[in-house]
């Protein structure tokens, strides 16, 4: 499943790499630890967080994450989302909590397999 | 034979401390470089990790610092050497959850206390050695291919 398939199963918008949307997600990471993110995520999985500092994108990069999707309708900072442009990594925003979306995420995949 | 004669590729990249908008580009450069050797994946996402935290700490505790990387035919090697408070009670330190990181750091998300827990876990040899008011010195060695055989 692509992350544009994901975008639009659950209303989520795009602030970056729109580009980038065909980028497969194999799997997925919650958290807003960045030690924890780094050392427990793996490359494919999308990445759900609360946090919007421009690190989030290093650590996207690094870890090859598949994107980004912010919750409870926190906004990228303008430095992150410069940065996730010039490093093409796909932002996105939900409305939801990081309960309620890891667990739809969790099913459309699911579904998916 | 004296290890200096196998080193197949040497790289040093400087970090500035506090700056935390260039933090992980040199983790980044690093895993580029180990990347286009075709070296295992395991071993570039280990040391992607060890590289990260470590430049994390500079970025957030030291005053400067420097990075490198070597390459040798069974092995990588990375060893950040930074000017800065050092660290007074290494073993403390090292626990899970012991962190001095500042209400700022924590807020970007850093400071819970796992970066040097992860990068022993993730190096197949991790040495550490701090002097307080100096400086801190790490190296973490990655074997790229199996130990036994
Ligand atoms: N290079 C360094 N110079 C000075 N002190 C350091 C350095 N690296 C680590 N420390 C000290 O050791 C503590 C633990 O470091 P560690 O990387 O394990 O956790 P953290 O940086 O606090 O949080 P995290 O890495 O999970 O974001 C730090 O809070 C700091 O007090
Ligand atoms: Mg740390």
């Amino acid at each position: 499943m692509d992350i544009a398939a994901i975008a639009k199963e659950l209303n989520l918008e795009i602030r970056s790499a729109r580009d980038r949307l065909e980028n497969i997600v194999t799997g997925g990471y919650t958290g807003d630890l960045l030690s924890d993110v780094m050392a427990n995520s793996h490359a494919g999985d999308i990445w759900i967080t609360r946090q919007v500092h421009q690190n989030i994108v290093a650590i996207a990069t690094l870890k090859e994450h598949a994107g980004i999707i912010l919750v409870n309708s926190c906004e990228p900072a303008k430095d992150t989302l410069e940065r996730a442009k010039q490093e093409n990594v796909p932002i996105l925003v939900s409305r939801l909590g990081a309960f309620e979306l890891t667990g739809k995420i969790y099913n459309l995949l699911a579904k998916d397999k | 034979m004296c290890a200096a004669e196998n080193i197949l590729e040497k790289h040093s990249f400087d970090i500035e401390g506090g700056n935390f908008s260039n933090a992980g580009t040199v983790s980044t450069k690093i895993k580029s470089i180990l990347k286009q050797k075709n070296l295992p994946d395991d071993v570039v996402r280990r040391s992607a990790i060890v590289c990260y935290e470590a430049e994390i700490n500079i970025v957030s505790y030291a005053k400067k610092g420097v990075i490198s990387l070597t390459i040798r035919p069974n092995s990588v090697q990375i060893e950040a050497d930074d000017e800065g408070p050092g660290i007074p009670n290494i073993e403390l330190a090292m626990q899970q959850g012991y962190s001095t990181a500042n209400q700022q750091i924590r807020e970007m998300g850093f400071g819970a206390g796992m970066g040097l827990h992860n990068i022993k876990t993730y190096s197949d040899i991790f040495d550490i050695s701090s002097e307080v008011d100096k400086g801190t010195f790490l190296k973490m060695t990655i074997h790229t291919q199996p130990a036994k055989d």
